[in-house]
């Protein structure tokens, strides 16, 4: 644990500053607290709280994790353009955050995501065509959340996160060796339900993991109109560890989650990480950042790219060498083309299907208007017939 | 009825009494059965519905939980995700709101989110109504906000009987079901036969065979209703009263085949009438059964107005005389 989380778990800090006045203190700048593993220059440094033992197959596998998981959003922000998609939120930038807790969990973990996890779908085994579906207007979530322990996405800021405190309530009750784990975001910080989820989850010790990717931006709000103090730090106002990692190096990202997910499946209750990364793309497609944030701030955070970094150390270590990435760029071709190919066979709903699993055991006045509905569209082909 | 022990012959309970035995039942039937709620374990509700049931179940089962009406729903979702069929109390009608995002966003549309592969068998109690001289807040009729959103399905007993029934029928069902019990009602007493054969949940049942008037209410206004048919048949009017029990689904059939006898239909319930349940109510019987309408159908409930100061309040419920205003205007079409 670092400084910051220990103080959680320690005495409160009395304050020496008795005076009544009124004066607003300037907020505490955040200390630079953040866990790192790989420097951006792809170097690798050590944590005294975080050891990684990792080897070269399982470093060119989370490479390869996030070099797929980038050419299927870039593929996805094409499809959007080209009219196949609606919407599409883009992970860009957000990879190593992505990939990194997605690797550290165990199958019997459960996960609870927001809209742009694409990352740790693809961790989860999820395929990632059945993505595709929500953005293209065919469903609102094409997957069953049970066969790979992932959650459906979840559209409204925050709500997710009390759902995975309620699930990991639950784990715990069934004395299950696993831990639950909520992603959401700076934005979502500001929420009521994720500050719920806080006690909920500190008060019965539940064992879940809130996964925060501070990517800087909530649309054009930046993290400054969500917090006076650093993300992380509010885990110790609920009774928990928080900490912060550098959520653009995938090897802290995965240290630092396992750490997490080790102490929620062995009774240490709920920790708070904030991957500190950064929104390289709109917040979706119909968005406009130019707007709202400079270029300077774009190509400051390129030279921390989270793939650029791991691919410098692979080389360091020469864990990797042209052939591997030439392989690695066609298997990513070739995922986009199946990627492609599945938006524009994927079939419309059957128009009847909205009235199927409104309720799970059925309810009066739905099958009256699916009956209804079924009669209108019959009384067409009646008239064609005629 | 002995503590730790569920009902197994008829017994007089009150109706607040009956609720308790269910979720006694419930637990005691399934150990994924979960309630939850504010106050609800030592201290046993603040109505006392859900006294002895920590002592009997443990804190594991029956949960004091934090205060904070969303967290519960949020949290209730997410044990139902991982099994369980959480019982959720929201302490009184006026508290839901902060849940409502939760309610109505995601318990709601889950189950249709996820094309039917996971369920949630969630039971939100609510006391609800009026007519207790409370404090703001305390009083009120949120049916028809809930009515509005597919997902859900929406019950309320009026009677000991149907309050034991129709909570354990709710807990078992695979939806969620908002359980509005009628607060005022709350110590009413009736027999409640838990050896007995319910009727299914979402059915309306005639309560009192009438021929002239059919007066349909559900919930604390169904005493009411039959206050009014006795008063009624002094003067010599004969109403049919029809305890609606659900409001999602509404049993129209029930109601259609008592106002094709009766021609007239009266509804009453506390909610504002406003886009209330009856305003539903009235447009549907009047397409099922236009010809046999000899009046439109008239409602009476509460005002456009918050709900009053408690001084006040016997004006806003339809009260007998207000039922009984809402029969003679319905007769003299």
């Amino acid at each position: 644990m670092t400084v910051e989380s220990t103080a959680a778990r320690g005495k409160p800090r009395r304050s020496t500053n008795r005076s009544t006045t009124t004066t607003r203190r300037k907020p505490r700048q955040p200390r630079d607290g953040m866990v790192q593993l790989l420097t951006p220059e792809g170097e690798r440094v050590e944590h005294p709280d975080y050891a990684l033992d990792i080897d070269a197959d399982t470093l060119r596998g989370l490479y390869r994790d996030m070099a797929l998981t980038r050419r299927f959003d870039a593929e996805a922000t094409a499809l959007q353009r080209q009219g196949e998609l609606g919407l599409w939120p883009s992970l860009l930038g957000q990879e190593a955050a992505q990939i990194g807790s997605g690797r550290a969990l165990r199958p019997q973990d459960y996960v609870f995501p927001t809209y742009r996890e694409h990352g740790v779908a693809w961790c989860r085994g999820v395929d990632p065509t059945k993505l595709l579906g929500m953005f293209r207007g065919v469903n609102h979530g094409g997957w069953d959340p049970n066969t790979n322990n992932f959650h459906l996405y979840t559209i409204v800021i925050g709500s997710q996160v009390l759902h995975a405190t309620g699930y990991a309530m639950g784990v715990a009750k069934d004395g299950a060796d696993a831990a639950v784990l909520a992603y959401f975001g700076d934005g979502a910080s500001s929420q009521g339900d994720v500050a719920e989820a806080f006690t909920f989850a500190a008060v019965y010790n539940a064992p879940v993991v809130f996964f925060c990717q501070n990517n800087q931006w909530a649309i054009s709000e930046p993290t400054e109109r969500q917090t006076r103090v650093p993300l992380y730090q509010r885990a110790a106002g609920y009774g928990f560890p928080g900490v912060r990692v550098d959520g653009n190096d995938v090897l802290a990202v995965l240290a630092v989650t396992r750490a997490a997910a080790e102490q929620a499946r062995s009774g240490q209750g709920p920790t708070l990480v904030e991957a500190f990364t950064y929104r390289m793309g709109a917040h979706t497609t119909s968005d406009d950042p130019t707007r709202y944030r400079s270029d300077d701030e774009l190509v400051s955070w390129e030279a921390k790219d989270p793939l650029l970094r791991l691919r410098r150390h692979l080389e360091r270590l020469d864990a990797a060498d042209e052939a591997y990435f030439a392989a690695l760029d066609e298997e990513s071709d070739t995922l986009a083309r199946r990627v492609r190919e599945a938006i524009r066979t994927m079939p419309d709903p059957d128009p009847m299907s909205a009235f199927e699993h409104v309720y799970a055991d059925g309810h009066s006045l739905v099958d009256e208007e699916r009956a209804q509905y079924a009669a209108y569209v019959a009384s067409f082909a009646d008239r064609e017939e005629n | 009825m002995a503590a730790g022990t569920s009902p197994a012959s008829p017994v007089r309970l009150p109706l607040a009494k009956a609720v308790n035995a269910a979720l006694r039942t419930a637990l005691d039937a399934d150990p994924k059965v979960l309630v939850m709620g504010e106050d609800v374990g030592k201290l046993g509700g603040v109505f006392r519905v859900t006294d002895g049931l920590q002592k009997d179940f443990g804190e594991d089962r029956v949960i004091d939980t934090p205060l904070a009406e969303s967290g519960i729903i949020g949290t209730a979702i997410g044990l139902a995700l991982r099994g369980y069929r959480p019982v959720a109390e929201i302490q009184f009608d006026g508290f839901v709101f902060p849940a409502y995002d939760q309610i109505v966003t995601q318990l709601a549309k889950m189950h249709a989110r996820a094309l039917g592969t996971i369920k949630l068998p969630v039971v939100i109690r609510i006391p609800f109504g009026g007519g207790i001289g409370a404090v703001e807040h305390h009083s009120e009729s949120p049916e028809a906000l809930f009515a509005h959103v597919a997902g859900l399905k929406i019950v309320t007993p009026s009677n000991a009987s149907d309050a034991y029934w129709m909570l354990r029928q709710a807990i078992e069902c695979d939806d969620p079901v908002i359980f509005f019990e009628p607060k005022a009602r709350y110590w009413d007493k009736a027999d409640v036969d838990p050896s007995g054969i319910p009727g299914p949940l979402h059915a309306a049942r005639v309560v009192r065979e009438g021929t002239d008037l059919t007066l349909l209410a559900y919930g604390p206004t169904v005493r009411t209703a039959l206050q009014a048919a006795d008063a009624a048949a002094e003067e010599g009017t004969s109403l049919e009263v029809v305890d609606m029990r659900s409001v999602s689904p509404i049993d129209f059939d029930t109601i259609q085949r008592s106002v094709e006898k009766t021609g007239r239909l009266v509804v009453a319930h506390e909610a504002p009438v406003f886009f209330g349940a009856g305003a539903e109510i009235a447009a549907r019987i009047t397409e099922r059964c236009f010809y046999h309408l000899e009046a439109p159908v008239l409602r009476v409930g509460g005002f456009h107005s918050p709900y009053p100061p408690a001084r006040i309040e016997e004006d806003y419920l339809p009260g007998l005389d207000r039922v009984l205003d809402g029969v003679d205007r319905a007769l003299a079409y």
